[in-house]
C-alpha cells in the first residue's frame, strides 16, 4: 500500500494534535498511543474516502473520535468501572504526562462528562471552529456551543475558581498561563 | 494545527505583575476566568503537541508504505 507524499505529510503533520486530543478522551498516553496507532490503519485502508482539498486534520478527529466512542469507551466500561477510577488514574499518576503542574486542571477535565470534554478541547484547545467540532462529533452547532459552555462553568467549579485570583498558587503554572498572552 | 499557539516559555516575572484584584461573580463565568481556564486547557494540550511526532508513527507509515497490508489490519 503505498502512500501518497501528500497524505503522509498531511498525516505525520495531525499526529502530535491527535496524541493531545487522544490523551484528553483516555486519560493514559499508552492508550492514546494505541487509539492514535488505530486511527491511522483506519485511515489509510480507507484512504479513498478522503476528499482531497477538505482538512485531513478535521477527518483524522473524526474517526479517531468515533473509533474511541465504538470501542475503547466500551471497554472502559468493562474494565474499569467508574469516571472516578478514570480520575484516580489521572490523579496518581501525573509523571505519565510529565506535566504535575496541571495535575489539578487534568483530574478536573477528567471529571467533566465526556461530551462535554471533547467538545472544549477541540474547540479550546485543537483549535477547530465551532462548526468543524460539531462536524467531527456528528450533532449541531448549538449542542456543541452548550457543552462548551457547560464544561466551562463545570470546569470552573471543579476548581474551585471564582476569579482569575483564585487560580492555583503555583508560580510555575502562572508562569506558563501568562506566557501565551 | 501547526499555528497552536505556543504557550509556555517566557517571561514569568510579567505573570505576577499583571495580576490584578477583580470582583468575584460566582453566578456567571467571568472573562478572565474563562480565559485563564483557556490558557491552561492550551498549555496542557501543547505539552504533549510540542513533544512531536514519536518514532512509532513514523516508522508505522514507513511500513505500511514499504510492505503492502499485512501490518495494516
Amino acid at each position: 500500500m503505498p502512500i501518497d507524499e501528500s497524505v503522509r505529510k498531511a498525516v505525520l503533520a495531525a499526529v502530535p494534535s491527535l496524541r493531545a486530543f487522544a490523551i484528553s478522551l483516555c486519560g493514559n498516553v499508552d492508550r492514546a498511543d494505541d487509539l492514535v496507532q488505530e486511527t491511522l490503519l483506519r485511515a489509510l485502508a480507507n484512504i479513498e474516502s478522503f476528499q482531497p482539498g477538505t482538512n485531513m486534520s478535521a477527518w483524522l478527529f473524526t474517526i479517531l473520535r468515533n473509533h474511541f466512542r465504538s470501542e475503547y469507551r466500551k471497554r472502559r466500561r468493562e474494565v474499569e468501572d467508574t469516571d472516578g477510577h478514570y480520575a484516580e488514574t489521572l490523579k496518581s499518576q501525573p509523571e505519565q504526562y510529565g506535566q504535575v503542574e496541571f495535575k489539578e486542571f487534568r483530574a478536573a477535565l477528567a471529571q467533566l462528562p465526556p461530551d462535554q470534554r471533547e467538545a472544549l478541547v477541540l474547540v479550546g484547545a485543537s483549535g477547530f471552529s465551532y462548526e468543524e467540532a460539531a462536524r467531527i462529533c456528528g450533532c449541531a452547532v448549538g449542542t456543541i456551543k452548550s457543552r462548551v459552555n457547560r464544561a466551562r462553568t463545570r470546569l470552573a467549579e471543579l476548581m474551585h475558581v471564582h476569579s482569575a485570583e483564585d487560580f492555583g498558587p503555583d508560580e510555575q503554572t502562572r508562569a506558563v498561563l501568562a506566557g501565551g498572552e | 494545527m501547526d499555528e497552536l499557539k505556543r504557550v509556555g516559555q517566557q517571561k514569568p516575572m510579567e505573570a505576577a505583575a499583571t495580576r490584578k484584584k477583580v470582583n468575584s461573580k460566582p453566578a456567571k463565568l467571568g472573562r478572565e476566568v474563562q480565559a485563564k481556564l483557556g490558557q491552561q486547557l492550551r498549555a496542557m494540550y501543547d505539552e504533549v503537541v510540542n513533544q512531536g511526532v514519536p518514532d512509532r508513527f513514523t516508522e508505522l507509515l514507513n511500513r505500511l508504505d514499504g510492505n503492502g497490508s499485512k501490518d495494516g489490519q
